[in-house]
């Protein structure tokens, strides 16, 4: 346990260090999200209607774009060799990492989502239910991530590949995300979809750790 | 009983299962040709005409079986990965590796004929019907297997790297397939559906499933034609891969 | 009791050693030889458990090292050619964060002092990146002193020190083997530590 908050520790004081790489994921979303009002129209209706796909889609592109330097780094100065041979399960380090890169790639956009939420004129309960559902969603987004970026660590053209990888494992937290926010527009409530979001946090908390030190071992060999 | 299973054994060496496959792949192509004539003659000459469709429901034929095999060929494929996985068996993973291709191409002919009926039907060329959608994330999980065995230069570490993929998408799909029916049933716009299919005479469903046999035969044709030349890719350093006849090059005198 | 037994290494096509026997004991220490591309590294990695031998196995005290890894791991210490430290952290915080994934908790007072005794001194609290080459090395030799492991893997330690952290790193192995400990060292270069058992690649 002190081993998985050393890492989680090391990993956010190295980002507090260089601040420019935290912040990529989240000015990501913002661009994004703010792109699209005028690419489509300041139809206030029509804004409200596409809130949560645009929203959803934005956080997914912001977090691809942050998830190849989760363990790129360390693999290249050689401290994830050392993770590995280390007497601490590697398991238990592995989501440390996941941990921090969640804390600096996943939170921030939850709590940036209400900001452009107003953007798209969504009220206060979709906001909530937006950010309920990010809360939930995202922390899946890094843990299935770190599977595709331990196995496509040290490859060549990792970025595009990696994306390729995770998009298929990310369609379901999309669709029930932006269901859930779209429902409680609805009317219909968002409590089937904000279910089926924790179902699959706690289905990838106890199998994408595993999954991630496998690829991660099988990268280092 | 050990000595049957040491005998089955025999064949998990790339050596002795190159003139064993050399020896099946005949028999498949002949089998394929065999459902093949038979399932086509069912589709186009026996099956009634549909009441509402016409004449143009019969690319299901085709459709259905393409749609079958591509799920039933990702089975397969991770299990062969998984088995090469965990035994650390190079053939295992090399079977995993030539089925990828095949799979892919029925996933895309599954979407292609999807098209075409969907076109003279409804008017449109793409409908997001669950099962339309999911074959093509299935498709992507195809593309981004043969991609990371693609991008991976050592053979070894491909194949431990594909497997996982391929178990984390085997997991994956059921999630995948439940979360896009859900996201169908839930925006009713488009009231359209292939899965709307003509009620099913027994001609029908005796046509789709000779396709599916054929195209099953024909998968394990070109998978075991795919998997020779794998093996000689990568054995292409040992001896007994150069004292065969096929790779023997001519010195000039 | 680290020994292995018919070792073979396989990269790409290429087999870069077969049927290789070795074993080292407490208080000796083992000089991997060869040319560049033969092999050091590869095998250096195989007994740290990096990676897994095409053949043959890696034994800790007559045990393969598959069977008892955590175990195993506790024991040795392992250096590759990398500096493994986060160039954004100071020596200070690189060192007690690999303390702590060590499992062992090491107090600021024995860190400084190993920092001091490498001649860091002035320079532990700056972020690695703004060191020279020899200084980031140094810090290696930190985790050597602090870290109580009976079995070093060392892939060109003696790369980029100069002649006084040479004779540092020359002090610290001669300690370390007169405690019982074992080494696996690979260098081009000769050694300047007495009576090694050379394994030629």
């Amino acid at each position: 346990m002190s081993a998985i908050l050393a890492v989680l520790q090391r990993d956010l004081m190295v980002v507090v260090r260089r601040k420019s790489e935290a912040l990529t994921a989240l000015f990501f979303f913002v661009i994004v999200s703010s792109l699209f009002p005028l690419g489509i129209g300041p139809e206030p209706g029509l804004l409200r209607k596409i809130a949560p796909g645009v929203l959803w889609v934005g956080a997914l592109l912001a977090t691809m774009l942050a998830l190849q330097r989760m363990f790129a780094a360390d693999h290249a100065d050689g401290t994830l060799e050392q993770m590995a041979i280390s007497p601490s399960p590697l398991v238990g380090l592995v989501i440390g990492k996941i941990a921090a890169h969640w804390l600096v790639s996943g939170l921030p956009l939850v709590l940036m989502a209400p900001v452009l939420g107003l953007q798209f004129d969504l009220d206060a309960g979709a906001l909530g239910v937006l950010m309920l559902a990010l809360l939930l969603g995202t922390p899946v987004l890094s843990l299935v991530g770190a599977i595709g970026a331990a196995l496509t660590l040290g490859v060549r053209g990792g970025g595009v590949l990696l994306s390729l990888l995770v998009l298929p494992l990310f369609v379901p937290v999309l669709i029930f995300g932006a269901g859930a926010v779209e429902s409680h527009i609805a009317g219909l409530g968002a409590g089937g979809h904000l279910s089926l979001l924790a179902a699959l946090l706690a289905l990838s908390v106890f199998f994408a750790p595993w999954a991630a030190t496998a690829a991660l071992r099988i990268a280092l060999e | 009983m050990s000595k049957q299973l040491t005998n089955w054994f025999r064949f998990a060496s790339p050596q002795t299962f190159y003139p064993l496959a050399g020896k099946m792949i005949p028999v498949f192509w002949v089998l394929a040709v065999l459902f093949g004539v038979a399932g086509l003659w069912m589709g186009f000459f026996v099956a009634p005409t549909d009441a509402t469709q016409g004449e143009g429901y019969r690319i299901i034929f085709v459709h259905v079986p393409t749609s079958w095999m591509s799920m039933f060929i990702y089975l397969v494929m991770a299990g062969w990965a998984a088995m090469g996985l965990s035994l650390n068996a190079r053939l295992s993973s090399m079977m995993a590796q030539a089925l990828a291709p095949t799979g892919a191409l029925m996933a895309f002919l599954s979407l292609w004929t999807g098209a075409f009926w969907g076109k003279p039907m409804w008017g449109t060329w793409w409908v997001w019907d669950a099962r339309l959608t999911s074959e093509l994330i299935l498709f992507f999980l195809y593309l981004g297997f043969i991609a990371l065995q693609a991008s991976i230069e050592d053979p070894r570490r491909a194949d431990k790297a594909g497997a996982i993929l391929a178990l984390v998408g085997v997991v994956n799909v059921p999630i995948i397939y439940f979360s896009v029916t859900w996201w169908n049933t839930l925006h009713q716009g488009a009231s359209v559906s292939i899965n709307k299919s003509p009620s099913m005479a027994m001609t029908m469903l005796w046509g789709m499933l000779l396709m599916a046999l054929c195209l099953w035969m024909y998968s394990i044709a070109v998978a075991l034609t795919r998997v020779r030349a794998i093996i000689l890719e990568r054995e292409s350093h040992t001896e007994w891969v150069k004292q065969l006849p096929e790779t023997k090059v001519e010195v000039a005198a | 009791m680290l020994s292995a037994h018919g070792l073979s290494c396989v990269r790409g096509e290429r087999r870069l050693f077969a049927q290789l026997d070795l074993a080292v004991d407490a208080g000796q220490w083992l000089h991997v030889r060869g040319e560049n591309g033969a092999g050091k590294t590869s095998l250096l990695r195989l007994l740290a458990g990096l990676a897994q031998a095409v053949e043959g196995e890696v034994r800790w005290c007559g045990r393969p090292i598959q069977s008892a890894e955590s175990e195993y791991r506790r024991h040795f210490l392992f250096f590759g050619h990398q500096g493994a430290v986060k160039e954004d952290l100071s020596a200070l915080e690189n060192l007690r964060f690999a303390a702590a994934m060590d499992g062992a908790a090491l107090p600021e007072t024995q860190a400084l002092a190993a920092l001091y005794r490498v001649g860091l001194r002035g320079r532990e609290d700056l972020p690695i990146r703004v060191l020279s080459a020899g200084q980031k090395r140094r810090v290696m030799l930190a985790r050597l002193a602090t870290r109580k492991a009976r079995l070093w893997i060392l892939d060109e330690p003696f790369t980029a020190l100069d002649t006084k952290a040479v004779d540092l790193l020359a002090t610290l192995i001669t300690e370390h083997l007169a405690g019982g400990g074992m080494a696996v060292l690979t260098s081009h270069q000769t050694m300047p530590i007495a009576g090694g058992l050379v394994v030629q690649l």
